[in-house]
């Protein structure tokens, strides 16, 4: 992409500044939720939706996206400046998480143009909101294994089988879906297609699923012999692995192209000093005891290590002994940090430890509870820590399969 | 700004094109000129290093690096020095140049106008030098004196005894911390005032070599002490940068030992498998290896912040402290999935492991460095 104009770019990012200040709600009367896998109630809902929009039509979401299609056509620092400050404001998270973040990059990079057309302006105005069906009931972490079929039909498509833990699955119009079309194929991955479906079709039925907090978010997706054109074949048959792949390079971060916005908000490290401080452990300040200090100072230090290592990642010389290391290394140490974060934030509350959202003697209103819990989502999500570690000891470190 | 405010803000890194073309030299130079075999080699050999190679980087001009000009050196910072040391641990080489680089430093902060020119030059140029500032008590607090200097008929009569003092055997000079007047001081001893006064220390890192200095009764002239105005932050600036540099060892240790492994994992069978198909060693490993990327990561924070006020101290303490876990993680588990070859000294695994530990002894470990962010910090 072209340079841009230095001057331009310092006046877009204080406009930006001024509009989150205005426009952040603040007396918001129910609980929003920390991340897009947290949505479970039409209020939320359809809050989280007018939100996005509203961020999207002030030019603050896809600004780097091409304008023919319905993005900003700026440079990627436009955008990059807008989303520090929504992180920085601790604005309410944009809602189409996975049209933003995997979809959407993955029309512009290799879809077609009639595709292009077709939605990418409604993933970022949140118009057309869109899951993914990866994950079957029986294969987890094994996508190579996906057992949904798609059989072709004159100029459809019929599906049947089950997606489970699809973000959003009950509002979803559209889904990035892993089918099987060959199950002949020589080998499993080639027997698979990637479709862009429709969701608001008979055939398909969404049953919500209720995760370990006790709140919603995601559905177990049925399909009955559920019909959809042909033409939401994307690229061809027996692709469906390889643009799965891609997909998930999008979603651990180890390729770009994200339409920005947060789409979690994560207690930032030093918000738990603040409760260190608040605390009581022993009748004191939990940050008096030198033990707590300890611990703290380690996962502060842990925290700093994750923003170095993005950044360290952008410095060749510094990141060429192994490559690909600290791309596909960032989702594994960052779930797995964050979750230990959080049980720490746990341990710091004594006795109040036992509350949960909702009861008034909960520290910051269970937030911490609720976040460990949650944090699950992450090291289990996306391919679990554990298979994480099968690709980094494969990929970056040669070790042989297991 | 106070401690904490750093903390909130976006943590800094960068690498300068001196950097980046020091780190590639470094690792061509440091692989073949420490080859393991030669590195076993120079554990048999009294003075522990190759003296070719010692003036081969000096011929480099690496000793000057951190020396300005107008001393004789090239006037870049000890940011510059990491990519040279991490390269150092990842071959496991072993000279006087991180001793010698820390006493020039040293010198170039808290020295006199005329020490500096007289030294400078000569340590910028591959003449040796060394640090005694550890003492028997093991306290890692440099200003926590035990060895005296007190003033008798013009002289400056010193007493106690220093220990760790690294290839004080091939140092031209040693730069030694005494307390005169009840203050922390620092004095220039050179060789000659040395002799019969220097006991080889049995240490566990073979490849290193550490002497204890006996300085009872040892006269010297007045114009061998440093301004004593300087001196403790002279010695806070020695645990910063011998800090530093530190880490970048051990990073480059971490590096090397986890390659160490991979290899045996990637050949080595057992029940018919190659041993790194087993998740217990495979998943293992990657936990070494994130450890180690992070602790590289702040690393090259540290260099390239190093000297800021706050922010570089911080930095420093950070890359010291994880250097060190990442480093003796690394290097535990290397023994242990080396299995029985894993427990013999042909292994270069222990290498690695016993340099571990000699690194997080001097200028303190992990708990050591987290308490020192702790204090910056709450």
């Amino acid at each position: 992409m072209a340079d841009f104009d230095q001057q331009e770019l310092t006046e877009f990012t204080e406009a930006a500044a001024a509009w989150f200040k205005e426009n952040t709600p603040h007396d918001v009367d129910f609980m929003l939720p920390l991340t897009f896998m947290e949505v479970g109630t039409d209020q939320q809902f359809n809050f989280l939706r007018d939100w996005q929009n509203k961020v999207y039509e002030a030019g603050y979401l896809g600004a780097h996206w091409p304008k023919e299609y319905g993005g900003g056509g700026r440079h990627r620092a436009f955008q990059d400046a807008a989303t520090k400050i929504m992180a920085q404001e601790r604005t309410p998270i944009m809602l189409n998480a996975i049209g933003l973040n995997w979809t959407g990059p993955l029309l512009i990079d290799r879809g077609s143009e009639d595709e292009k057309q077709k939605y990418i302006k409604g993933i970022l105005s949140a118009e057309t909101i869109w899951c993914q069906g990866f994950s079957e009931p029986e294969h987890g972490s094994d996508l190579g294994n996906a057992q949904t079929r798609a059989v072709k039909d004159g100029d459809e498509y019929i599906i049947n089988g089950s997606k489970i833990w699809t973000t959003q699955g009950n509002y979803a119009d559209y889904m990035i879906l892993l089918a099987r079309t060959n199950p002949d194929a020589e080998n499993k991955y080639k027997g698979l297609s990637f479709f862009l479906a429709p969701m608001k079709n008979s055939g398909v039925e969404t049953v919500p699923i209720k995760k370990l907090t006790g709140e919603y978010g995601f559905t177990q997706t049925f399909f009955t012999d559920a019909r959809i054109p042909a033409n939401c074949l994307m690229g061809n048959e027996g692709e469906g692995w390889l643009i799965a792949m891609q997909t998930l390079e999008y979603e651990r971060g180890a390729r770009s192209g994200q339409a920005g916005g947060h789409v979690m908000m994560m207690a930032d490290p030093t918000d738990i000093l603040g409760l260190a401080r608040e605390a009581k452990l022993n009748g004191r300040p939990a940050i008096e005891d030198p033990a707590v200090q300890e611990e703290l100072v380690a996962l502060m230090t842990e925290a700093r290590a994750l923003g170095l290592n993005s950044r360290r990642d952008k410095i060749q010389p510094l990141a060429q002994d192994r490559p690909m290391s600290l791309a596909l290394g960032s989702k594994l140490s960052s779930t797995d940090f964050y979750q230990r974060l959080n049980a720490f934030a746990i341990s710091l509350q004594g006795t109040r430890a036992a509350y949960y959202v909702g009861d008034d003697s909960a520290h910051d209103n269970g937030i911490w509870q609720r976040g460990y819990l949650n944090s699950f989502s992450a090291t289990i999500g996306g391919g679990t820590s554990q298979i994480q570690r099968n690709i980094i000891g494969e990929h970056v470190l040669g070790l042989p399969k297991s | 700004m106070s401690a904490l405010d750093n903390a909130r803000m976006a943590p800094r890194i960068g690498l300068s094109e001196e950097q980046a073309q020091l780190l590639d030299i470094a690792e061509s130079f440091c692989r073949d000129k420490s080859p393991v075999d030669k590195v076993r080699a120079l554990i048999e050999e009294e003075g522990g290093f190759d003296d070719a190679v010692w003036r081969e980087i000096a011929e480099l001009g690496w000793l000057g690096i951190g020396v300005p000009e107008n001393y004789g050196g090239i006037g870049l910072g000890m940011g510059e020095l990491v990519p040279l040391v991490e390269h150092m641990g990842r071959s496991l080489m072993n000279t006087p140049f991180v001793p010698t680089v820390l006493a020039a430093q040293a010198l170039l902060r808290g020295g006199s106008e005329a020490q500096k020119e007289e030294f400078l030059p000569k340590l910028a140029a591959g003449s040796a030098a060394s640090l005694a500032v550890c003492e028997d008590h093991a306290d890692w607090n440099l200003e926590n004196l035990t060895a005296a200097a007190t003033r008798r008929n013009g002289k400056l009569v010193l007493s106690g005894k220093k220990y760790l003092v690294l290839h004080a055997a091939a140092s031209d000079i040693v730069l030694a911390s005494v307390a005169l007047d009840g203050q922390a001081a620092l004095i220039i001893i050179p060789a000659d005032a040395l002799e019969g006064r220097m006991t080889r220390e049995k240490i566990i890192d073979d490849t290193q070599r550490a002497y204890a200095l006996d300085l009872d009764g040892m006269a010297l002239d007045e114009d061998h002490l440093l301004p004593m105005e300087m001196a403790a932050d002279t010695l806070a600036h020695i645990e910063q940068m011998a800090s530093l540099l530190l880490a970048a060892d051990m990073c480059g240790g971490a590096f090397a030992c986890i390659d160490y492994t991979l290899d045996y994992l990637k050949t080595r069978k057992q029940f018919g498998k190659l041993i790194g198909s087993y998740q217990s060693l495979k998943h293992t490993m990657v936990d070494a290896h994130q450890l180690y990327e992070k602790a590289r990561s702040h690393l090259y924070s540290a260099a390239h912040v190093f000297g800021e006020q706050g922010e570089g101290e911080m930095a420093v303490h950070m890359a010291k402290a994880e250097a060190g876990e990442a480093f003796s993680f690394a290097a535990d588990r290397a023994i242990q999935f080396h299995g029985g070859f894993g427990f013999t000294y042909d292994c270069d695994a222990q290498l690695y492991r016993r340099r571990a530990i000699m690194g997080c002894a001097l200028h303190g470990d992990t708990r050591y460095h987290r308490r020192k962010i702790a204090e910056l910090m709450f």
